[in-house]
């Protein structure tokens, strides 16, 4: 089975205009998102309570609310249901240090009396540990961006690690922009997630980047757009396709893997659609932007051909003389 | 022609796949034996615990303990001191006999860590900064070795006690089922333990329920709860006649009214002070407090020798034995806090299972379905090389005993979406030749060659993000970086060295066929 033509070469640098100012609306509506409403952190980076409720049938949501209420403590909490009418879960900011009594506990008592119940889950996080966690978070973000940078201009050049990055940080904006949208916990998982995403991305771009390195070594032509253009219409399917297989596995994990993944399902979800459509559509006309020369660039190469050429040969010459 | 049959790259992949299907046979079977996957705490259910130790409680128990050396020692020697209190920073005491200057200087110089000011004869003790710090690091550690002894005893599968960076202990529990079992083990990890002797106060006595804290601290004293009678007070000597770190032992007992007690001994240098204490002061009221609760304060009516004691509080068999066990194990010299805790039911451990089981499953089914469909008999390889990449996946985890989390599964399920990539990209260039007029057997050779670099810079960059995931994750993240990074670096070995060599064996046939369609899932012929 085939999807796309053998020979055909599409125009995509002809058209990347429309698509530019498509990508820059999004991350700026991405930003608006987040510095007006922002993320919104979950216990693991802001602190707080979470305790998972199973009812026997559907939960009385505002009994529980109304028994809740009781203690000024809990005043703040929010009650939402998690995946089936049986099942909520109570959210609320304070946490407390005491290891004997915990709030989990105190919220069961509280809750005596609203039905049949058990309680499935109890997380507390100290004020203390969600910002080491988040500090902790972004440190890793900020140095697998720096060893990515530097993997790719040992391997490719500047040029390229510079629009790989940018490429990186159009997806993670909009992903996390869609985060907001979608109202997503930002917990460790979503973290995870995002990271993952840094590297997904990165591995589409780089293989048309590979492509279009091999194309600009071997090709006759000096047009970057010409090149570009080929290389792109060359890997084309394969971005697709496993784009298309990850896209389906993510999908079951978002639809069957309950309801604690789901965030980090939705997450995966939208950022391999944007990083397919920044692979193809952004990356690429950022090497023009960038000032990336074909010539020099093939001068560069010839250079280290040569290099290498000679260094053979010297080695030739020598091991001759020692027979 | 190409010669086909067994080739080295061939061997090695067979290798792997046995490698992989043996190691993980345990975790599939549940065999007693072999290394196997254990399962996180988030799919199995129990209690994680983040701790910190509150070690300025720990520098205040080191400032009483100098006091009752201090204490001992001059009521030992028969040297007259006056008004021996304990401050915020230290231990301050009047020497009433200046002959005895030299001899009490002498003692106090032994006490390591120790800066004695005096003005005149009034004497105040400190601790030096060094001497702080090693009893905060005591303190960590000792509540590590306490936490995990106590847990230990309390007979749960596989406690797991660590300490976790400069001040944190790591607390992981699988076998808890119930809310009371946690509820029990958080209070027996927490419990202080912390036995003292103390002598009540008979000249004030009567005035504990006038005196504020402030004004019994002026005398030296501190005023406790009974533990049986909440309302009831006890003006007691504030510095203790001597403490649990010479327990040696702590048993369960029955007194004469049949109620559970808790008998313990001490150890020769505990039991001499207590012999000594108590032939001193027969008649006067002995009282033992446990974590600052008085629990008994009978008359003492002689010496008591052989260093054994009781506590009885009105406990239950339970509550007993906890106490025992608390005791036997140690006082916690620094009581802790809770940073961080994650419970999780059995019941919805389970559910994370079925659900990520079911969606790897599906995802699976929908991966390989596809796959053939697209690249034919081409796509049954690249299927081959992703069900040995499960298994090496799981084997590796089962070798290093990993733990494998949610998070871990949705990094497997992953791999299976990203680990067909490699394929992809090899036919997709296979492909590419067959369009320029190459023979089967070059078109794969050289498919292979131009696709290697592709494939191998998209794998390293997603390893790093991989492994700075994994420096930088905690606990259940961990275990998705790890699952990640193991399925990339197997996948290297079967989707790459693995299929080349199956299309190496399989090539005279696939020559013979010259079935394009059935072989690489595309129109046309070739030369």
């Amino acid at each position: 089975m085939q999807i796309f033509s053998k020979d055909k070469v599409y125009d995509f640098m002809g058209k990347s205009v429309p698509f530019i100012i498509l990508s820059f609306i999004m991350i700026i509506a991405s930003y608006v998102l987040l510095g007006s409403k922002g993320l919104n952190y979950g216990i693991d980076f802001s602190g707080g309570t979470i305790v998972q409720v199973k009812y026997e049938g559907p939960a009385p949501i505002q009994k529980m609310r109304d028994q809740i209420s009781v203690d000024k403590m809990f005043a703040n909490a929010t009650i939402t249901e998690f995946g089936s009418p049986d099942e909520v879960v109570i959210r609320f900011m304070s946490s407390s240090d005491s290891v004997q009594e915990d709030l989990g506990d105190i919220i069961t008592k509280l809750l005596q009396g609203t039905g049949n119940f058990e309680v499935r889950r109890v997380d507390i996080v100290g004020p203390k540990v969600g910002g080491e966690l988040r500090e902790k978070g972004i440190m890793a973000m900020v140095v697998s961006i720096f060893a990515i940078l530097l993997y790719i201009t040992i391997r490719f050049e500047w040029r390229f690690a510079v629009a790989s990055i940018l490429a990186l940080i159009h997806d993670i904006s909009i992903t996390m922009g869609a985060i907001v949208l979608f109202n997503v916990d930002v917990n460790l998982d979503i973290l995870a997630a995002l990271l993952t995403l840094l590297g997904y991305s990165l591995n589409d771009t780089i293989i048309v980047f590979d492509r279009i390195r091999e194309e600009v070594k071997k090709s006759k032509s000096f047009d970057l757009f010409e090149i570009i253009n080929f290389s792109i219409s060359k890997t084309l399917s394969r971005t697709l396709l496993t784009s298309l297989t990850t896209f389906f596995v993510i999908l079951t994990l978002w639809m069957f893997g309950g309801e604690i993944i789901h965030g980090f399902g939705l997450t995966l979800l939208i950022g391999i659609i944007v990083g397919t459509y920044s692979s193809i559509f952004v990356a690429s006309p950022m090497l023009k932007w960038l000032k990336f020369s074909v010539e020099d660039y093939k001068s560069k190469e010839a250079k280290k051909e040569k290099r290498r050429i000679e260094k053979e040969k010297m080695r030739a010459q020598y091991e001759q003389g020692i027979v | 022609m190409s010669k086909g049959g067994l080739n080295y790259r061939l061997v090695i992949f067979f290798l792997a796949i046995v490698f992989g299907v043996g190691l993980s046979m345990p975790t599939f079977l549940q065999t007693e034996k072999g290394a196997k996957i254990s399962l996180g705490l988030d799919l199995q259910g129990g209690l994680y615990m983040l701790l910190g130790v509150k070690t300025d409680e720990a520098i205040k128990s080191k400032i009483k303990s100098i006091a009752s050396s201090v204490k001992f020692f001059t009521d030992d020697n028969d040297i007259v001191i006056d008004s021996l209190r304990i401050k915020k920073d230290g231990v301050s005491f009047t020497l009433v006999d200046p002959d005895e200057e030299k001899n009490l200087d002498g003692m106090i110089n032994k006490i390591p860590g120790i800066i004695l000011k005096k003005d005149g004869l009034n004497y105040a003790l400190s601790i030096n900064e060094l001497e702080k710090e090693a009893t905060k690091e005591y303190a960590i550690n000792q509540a590590v070795e306490t936490i995990r002894n106590r847990l230990d005893q309390f007979g749960l599968a596989e406690p797991n006690v660590a300490r976790q960076g400069k001040d944190k202990i790591l607390v992981e529990l699988p076998g808890i089922k119930t809310g009371a079992e946690e509820q029990r083990a958080r209070e027996l990890i927490a419990k202080a333990a912390h036995l003292q002797m103390m002598t009540v106060d008979e000249l004030r006595s009567d005035r504990a329920y006038d005196m504020s804290d402030d004004e019994a601290a002026e005398y030296g004293d501190v005023i406790l709860q009974d533990a049986r009678n909440p309302q009831q007070k006890h003006v007691l000597k504030e510095v203790p006649i001597l403490d649990g770190s010479m327990l040696t032992d702590a048993k369960v007992g029955y007194d004469r009214m049949n109620q559970p007690v808790i008998n313990f001994s001490l150890n020769s240098e505990g039991a001499k002070i207590f012999g000594d204490f108590t032939g001193k002061n027969v008649g006067a009221h002995l009282a033992i407090v446990l974590d600052n609760k008085v629990y008994s304060a009978p008359v003492i009516r002689e010496r008591i020798g052989g260093g054994s004691g009781q506590i009885s509080g009105g406990f239950t068999i339970q509550e007993a034995s906890d106490v025992a066990i608390a005791l036997r194990s140690g006082a916690l010299l620094a009581p802790v806090k809770l940073l961080e805790k994650r419970s999780v039911g059995p019941s919805l451990g389970a559910d994370s299972i079925r659900a990520s089981m079911l969606a790897l499953a599906l995802g699976f089914v929908l991966v390989v379905v596809f796959m053939i469909v697209y690249y034919g008999l081409a796509g049954v390889i690249a299927n081959t090389a992703l069900i040995a990449n499960l298994f090496i996946v799981l084997a590796v985890m089962a070798l290093f005993g990993a733990t494998l989390t949610l998070p871990g599964m949705a990094g497997i399920v992953l791999t299976v979406g990203m680990a067909v990539d490699a394929n992809v990209i090899i036919n997709e260039r296979i492909r590419e030749l067959f369009r320029q007029g190459s023979s089967i057997s070059k078109a794969v050779e050289k498919g292979y060659d131009n696709a290697m670099s592709a494939i191998l810079d998209a794998n390293i960059t997603t390893l790093l993000a991989a492994v700075v995931l994994y420096a930088y994750g905690t606990g259940p993240i961990k275990g998705f970086a790890v699952t990640m990074s193991i399925g990339i670096l197997a996948s290297m070995l079967t989707a790459i060295l693995g299929t080349h060599g199956l299309y190496q064996y399989f090539m005279p046939r696939i020559e013979k066929s010259k079935n394009l369609n059935l072989w690489f899932g595309i129109k046309g012929s070739t030369k």
